[in-house]
């Protein structure tokens, strides 16, 4: 039974996983940018979270009212500010440009919020659980993980049900071409990035709520949310979704065997995804 | 002569350090369709792109109703009604064929054009309207092309290479179904390979060759002999 649980709290927390690599495909599916400071921007929206949060005493998935608008302009501001400018035939300046945002997001957390953690107070929803039979399965990870195929789900529909995804699509198969019907590419992106960080604004209340948070703590969701969308397959939402389950579960699994094999045994899982199936378990048909 | 929709004034264009159109002037007539015949690297596909704004000139080299529109981005090119016709189709591969038609009727610009008009103008689109664009044969991609580009509903439509890489039968059924499209009042520009298909619906004729106009004049009274010595520049 303990392991059925290992599997069940890590498909939950694998819901986390995903919202860490929505945003990642996202931008990386229209503009094949490769967003090193995502996982600071998570942080961040964590940041400005607890910033509403300590300043009005609103319930802290209330602020997703104030943090998810303030992210998306944010990140139209950054797209078409800095990143249009680095986007071009060469991978190399946006990798480099997004690294230098990291540092100084990090530094800036650090210089206004000191490096003690922090944590968002959500009140009793934190430790209520259902039981389910022998188990029980906490309230917040169920909402994270119902939250995130909600996201997921709503992104797919948006890509493939409207005409700003067909904009999204047209402008990543075929920039000229796109610009040809009245797109302008530096408008879209700057949707998109938006968009995703819109998304990375529930991720990171999400995270705040759940755990602990620091100004350095970027690095790690960046990692756990590449590994998401490169074992789900690249420029798959569900398939993110589906390899944000597997990294969950591979790391409860391992802490089950081991408490300090956790972190361990999901990057072992990613490796091997990597070494027997590089283009990830659900690739989008390539047209 | 009737006010020119398009005047084209000592236009160069340049790739990096490589000079493609040196000095090239041209004006179309509203309502006129042009033909633009020349050999391969005679700077056809390069006026194409400078004109729909792929590649961006002096301001006042290109102009459209009187407005500069030489350094424009290609988009908003678009908005004032000039549509493109690529070369090789270029359709959007991700996107289904009635979403390769319906992004380009994205703008909204009013005119005859809407999807159920191509489909009567192209009906094997329609039963095939639901397939990714990549399914279709390749005079098919050509139908959407030309279908997205009139989704526009534009003033002034390029065809670049119209009927390169297609069969014979595809290319007349193209041909017999272009008069239904500039018949409404749009001008267009036709560049083409079949010097004859070319003279055969177009007003003028303009001969390119290394980036120059070596041949200019109307498609009836051209003689062969002419467009030879301006096409090969042999005397």
């Amino acid at each position: 039974m303990d392991w059925v649980n290992a599997i069940v709290q890590g498909t939950l927390l694998g819901g986390l996983y995903a919202l860490f690599a929505a945003g990642l495909s996202l931008i990386f599916g229209v503009m094949r940018l490769v967003n090193i400071a995502h996982g600071d921007l998570i942080v961040l929206a964590a940041y400005l979270g607890l910033t509403v949060v300590t300043a009005t005493g609103m319930h802290p998935l209330a602020a997703l009212i104030v943090v998810v608008p303030v992210m998306g302009v944010l990140g139209y501001a950054l797209q078409r500010g800095i990143l249009n400018h680095t986007l071009g035939d060469d991978l190399l300046p946006p990798l480099l440009v997004t690294f230098g945002l990291s540092v100084i997001i990090q530094n800036a957390l650090l210089e206004g919020y000191t490096a003690d953690p922090q944590k968002m107070n959500a009140g009793p929803i934190e430790v209520a659980s259902i039981p389910l039979g022998s188990l029980s399965i906490g309230v917040l990870p169920l909402l994270t993980f119902g939250i995130a195929v909600a996201v997921i789900a709503g992104l797919q529909w948006m890509f493939y049900r409207t005409a700003l995804g067909r904009a999204f699509r047209a402008v990543s198969d075929n920039q000229d071409i796109a610009q040809l019907m009245g797109l302008n590419r530096r408008h879209i992106f700057g949707l998109a990035m938006a968009l995703a960080l819109a998304v990375t604004a529930i991720a990171g209340i999400l995270l705040g709520i759940r755990t602990s948070f620091d100004p350095s703590a970027g690095g790690g969701r960046l990692i756990f949310g590449f590994e998401a969308v490169i074992i789900g397959g690249l420029g798959n939402l569900w398939g993110t979704l589906a390899g944000g389950v597997i990294l969950g579960v591979a790391q409860t699994i391992g802490a089950k065997i081991d408490p300090g094999w956790q972190i361990l045994s999901g990057h072992i899982a990613f490796l091997i995804v990597l070494a027997f199936r590089p283009q990830g378990l659900f690739p989008r048909v390539s047209g | 002569m009737p006010e020119p929709i398009l005047s084209i004034t000592a236009l160069d264009a340049h790739y990096g350090d490589f000079q493609a159109l040196y000095g090239l002037d041209m004006s179309l007539a509203n309502g006129e369709v042009l033909a633009i015949i020349g050999a391969n690297g005679a700077g056809k596909t390069t006026l194409m792109r400078s004109i729909s704004g792929l590649m961006q000139n002096g301001a006042a080299q290109i102009a459209y109703r009187g407005q500069p529109i030489g350094a424009m981005r290609a988009d908003q090119v678009a908005s004032l009604g000039i549509a493109l016709v690529p070369e090789g189709r270029q359709l959007f591969p991700s996107l289904s064929v009635e979403e390769n038609l319906l992004i380009g009727g994205r703008m909204g610009r009013k005119g005859p054009w809407s999807l159920k008009a191509v489909f009567a103008l192209f009906p094997i689109l329609k039963e095939r309207r639901a397939v990714p664009s990549t399914a279709l044969s390749g005079g098919q991609q050509q139908m959407v092309a030309i279908g997205r580009a009139l989704m526009a509903n534009p003033d002034l439509i390029l065809f670049d290479e119209i009927s390169l890489g297609l069969a014979p039968v595809i290319i007349k059924s193209i041909y017999d179904a272009l008069p239904g499209i500039v018949g409404e009042g749009m001008s267009a520009i036709i560049v083409e390979q079949d010097i004859s298909k070319a003279l055969s619906v177009s007003d003028r004729v303009y001969c390119l060759q290394e980036g120059r106009v070596s041949l200019e004049g109307a498609s009836n009274t051209v003689s062969r002999e002419a467009i030879s010595q301006a096409y090969f520049g042999i005397d």
